[in-house]
């Protein structure tokens, strides 16, 4: 189980997470959405372990990231939304190297790399230093990265960003797969087709605060939107009529 | 359609330039200026005392003094010159073919002149600005000692300006032309290759002929072969010698537009040629730019060779490790000024070789030990050099894939602890090598031979310590190139700390070294009692602190990191 206990963060002044908590059950696919500069990335990156919270606290299957992570981040995989690999380290090296930082080598491992290179359709590549690989490859062997030491917790920022339709797909399918097993996925995303047909439960996170969270069909009920799509939930909650003042001043361009 | 100003097309870069001063500035960073100017102050006094006590003493020999004079600055100018070329043909290829806001640039409507003009005007900035600020002591030695009066500082800029344009232009052009014949990474790997090889075969060219022997009067029949060869010009087409001409005839006295005519008319014909080599080449070139540098690699060597030798590592560990010797030997910039490095050995060895200690017995003794326990200094300076060039940008270099470190389960200590013997172990070889060597061609005895070699180990920990530890104190993670950390202010102070534990730990050392050299001198039994003992250890102390104290801290700064 994935817990946040009043997770905050602050910037200086400016609160980028404010008493953020939910708890993400095993088996579950989490959808995590808001507005550009709501706070997602940030509270992932805390889930993570990358940033150190002001407040509050992050649990991984009962283990404090920050207090005890090493017990902690070997369940876990993450998956940045920014593709940074080593650019002098072909693929493969670079799926042994992570392996390597979960303590595992040898043959498994080998076997495991080369299976998640062909699922994503990089086996061909992989002897190929990294700086040669598009976006997208790049965005599929950090994905690979994330799943080769088998974790039981995935944490996801915009997963779909840069995979053309068929890794994403994949991706999707990989997902539901890893959930029905009895793992858990939090992903943040903005592609809200995707967060409605694939996330089991959502939180919608507006200033660093959820203002929403259930299954879609919870939030329909909460705010009586009848059978309003997610995305026009979202509107709803993180401000629609800014998109229209935006339709409003594309209309009156020349 | 009306085009952006040039000021327009620049104006990102220099607000960039400020909001990173300003930001400097609220992190409290007057500090850190305060250190900068005292340290650029003090160069700037050290070059100027130097060079006046020189130019004041030429200046009261007559004929041959002011055209000495003139020989030395024809020489500095060549110098910048050189250097000029090098760092512009580099830096263009960044500012022309890979700066990141070139996607921008070229999708705009901004013509081709304008481009070339601010990208010229970056190049220019970027590679110059160290040699401008290198030139002003060197001028004002020369305006002050030849009284060139306030009129002087106009003139100098007026001269130093197109000295810095030609080969800005010139260097731009070159590159524009490697990179329409080779794709922009691949140039760059060739590049840093061809320069420092380059670099590294002049250093050791001009250090083979032994120019310390041009000095001896006997080399010459007599004075009007001298000043014949004081006379004549290095090269009249050269750009250096027309700037050298047109400084020596005004603090002469005397009028001769000619050097400035030709500097000028020089500058605007290289930067016409340049902008019209741009508007044919530019597009092609920066479309080859685009190109990767693909490569296809095993890496299975390293796996059996290095992996097997840590296999007593746990995995973790080892393979990180490997990754860093990997991503050193396969990056051509980091690796190719090992060229340079093995040039500047060979250049110390040759200098140690080259000195006339072994003409008189006692003297010579004396001398000897001095050399050699000098020598632990100046070996302990280059392995701060080598230091901060290696280990000193390794915590900043992993900056972009902390999110990968910090999320695995990898110890911070694990990491610190693999770039801490990735960087010593090579580190610590080379200065053995260095001190062992040196001590055999000095000849000196064995008890000079254990003393320098401990005590230059002990360096080395603590030098390797001392980098990686301010490395993560004062991290650039937004630096991709590795050549430009060192540079940066932790690196400075860095330096400055590595001097000063070099100084404390010679002069813990020499109260010993005196009581050996007073012994043997005497003819006394050298006697290693407690009270030497004691300085050795004092020596040993301040090596560890330094090595573990700067390791403590760079870990607390690194468990602080954000991403």
């Amino acid at each position: 189980m994935i817990r946040l206990e009043n997770l905050t963060k602050h910037y200086g002044s400016f609160v980028a997470v404010d008493d953020v908590s939910l708890e993400v059950s095993r088996g579950v696919l989490y959808g995590f959405l808001g507005p550009n500069g709501a706070g997602k990335t940030t509270t992932l990156r805390m889930i993570a372990g990358i940033l150190r919270p002001t407040d509050g606290r992050v649990l991984l299957g009962g283990d404090d990231v920050h207090r005890n992570p090493i017990p902690a981040k070997q369940r876990l995989g993450f998956i940045p939304d920014r593709p940074f690999v080593y650019d002098k380290l072909t693929g493969a090296e670079f799926l042994r190297f992570v392996a390597a930082l979960y303590g595992q080598e040898g043959e498994t491992v080998d076997r495991r790399v080369a299976e998640l290179l062909e699922v994503f359709e990089l086996a061909s590549w992989k002897d190929e230093l990294v700086e040669a690989y598009s976006h997208g490859m790049r965005q599929k062997l950090i994905i690979s990265s994330a799943l080769i030491h088998r974790p039981e917790y995935i944490v996801v920022d915009e997963p779909m960003v840069g995979l053309d339709p068929k890794a994403a797909r994949q991706l999707k399918d990989i997902f539901r797969q890893f959930v029905r097993r009895g793992g858990t996925v939090l992903m943040s995303t903005h592609t809200l087709e995707v967060a409605e047909a694939m996330c089991d439960r959502v939180a919608i996170i507006q200033h660093g605060r959820i203002v929403a969270e259930g299954t879609v069909d919870d939030l329909r009920r909460q705010h009586r939107a009848g059978d309003a799509s997610l995305e026009e939930l979202f509107l709803k909650l993180t401000g629609g009529a800014q998109v229209r003042e935006l339709a409003e001043v594309l209309g009156a361009a020349p | 359609m009306t085009q952006p100003s040039l000021w327009r097309v620049l104006e990102p870069k220099w607000r960039t330039a400020v909001q990173r001063i300003r930001e400097e500035r609220s992190r409290g960073g007057s500090g850190k200026l305060v250190v900068l100017l005292v340290v650029a102050l003090g160069f700037w006094a050290g070059v100027f005392g130097i060079l006046y006590k020189i130019l004041g003493v030429l200046r009261g020999v007559e004929d041959v003094g002011p055209l000495l004079a003139g020989k030395i600055l024809g020489v500095a100018l060549l110098t910048f010159v050189g250097i000029l070329v090098l760092s512009n043909v580099i830096t263009a290829l960044s500012s022309f073919f890979l700066a990141k806001d070139l996607d921008l640039l070229v999708s705009a409507p901004v013509d081709w002149l304008r481009l070339y003009l601010a990208k010229l005007g970056e190049t220019l900035l970027h590679s110059s600005w160290m040699v401008a600020l290198m030139a002003v002591p060197v001028f004002a030695a020369y305006g002050v000692v030849f009284r060139g009066g306030p009129l002087f500082v106009p003139y100098a800029v007026m001269t130093l300006f197109p000295l810095l344009v030609v080969p800005a232009a010139a260097g731009s052009a070159l590159t524009l032309v490697l990179v329409n014949v080779f794709p922009a990474r691949r140039t760059r790997d060739l590049l840093s290759i061809v320069a420092l090889g380059a670099g590294a075969g002049l250093i050791l060219l001009f250090r083979l002929i032994r120019p310390e022997r041009l000095a001896s009067p006997e080399g010459f029949r007599n004075l009007l072969d001298f000043i014949a060869v004081l006379r004549t010009p290095t090269s009249p087409f050269l750009p250096s010698e027309w700037a050298t001409r047109a400084i020596m005839t005004f603090l002469r006295g005397e009028l001769d537009p000619l050097p400035l005519v030709l500097l000028w008319t020089t500058a605007a014909g290289t930067v016409t040629i340049g902008a019209m080599l741009h508007r044919a080449l530019f597009a092609p070139g920066f479309t080859k730019a685009q190109e990767g540098a693909e490569r296809f690699v095993r890496g299975a060597w390293w796996r059996w060779t290095v992996g097997t030798l840590l296999r007593f590592l746990p995995v973790a560990k080892r393979e990180f490790v490997i990754k860093d010797i990997k991503l050193f030997f396969r990056d051509t910039t980091q690796w190719s000024q090992l060229i340079l490095l093995a040039v500047l050995v060979v250049v110390y060895l040759f200098n140690i070789m080259a000195l006339p200690l072994h003409r008189g017995e006692q003297v010579g003794f004396f001398y000897v030990t001095l050399v050699s326990f000098l020598n632990l200094g100046l070996a302990g300076f280059v392995l701060a050099a080598i230091a901060a060039r290696f280990i000193f940008p390794a915590v900043s270099l992993e900056g972009r894939h902390m999110w990968l470190l910090r999320s695995s389960p990898l110890d911070l200590k694990a990491l610190l602890w693999s770039k801490y013997w990735v960087g010593t172990v090579p580190l610590l070889v080379l200065a053995l090598l260095l001190t062992g060597l040196t001590n055999v061609l000095l000849q000196v005895r064995p008890f000079m031979m254990i003393m320098g070699m401990l005590t230059i180990g002990g360096l080395t920990f603590a030098i390797a310590a001392l980098a990686l530890g301010f490395g993560a104190l004062y991290p650039q993670f937004e630096t991709e190139n590795a050549a430009q950390i060192p540079t940066s202010f932790g690196g400075l102070v860095y330096m400055m700390a590595t001097i000063a534990l070099l100084g404390a730990v010679l002069r813990t050392l020499w109260t010993a070294v005196y009581a050996y050299v007073r012994a043997v001198y005497e003819g006394q039994p050298v006697v290693v009692d407690a009270w030497m003992i004691s300085w050795f250890a004092v020596a040993a102390v301040l090596c560890a602190a330094a090595t573990a104290l700067p390791l403590w801290v760079g870990l607390r700064r690194m468990e602080r990191f954000e991403f």
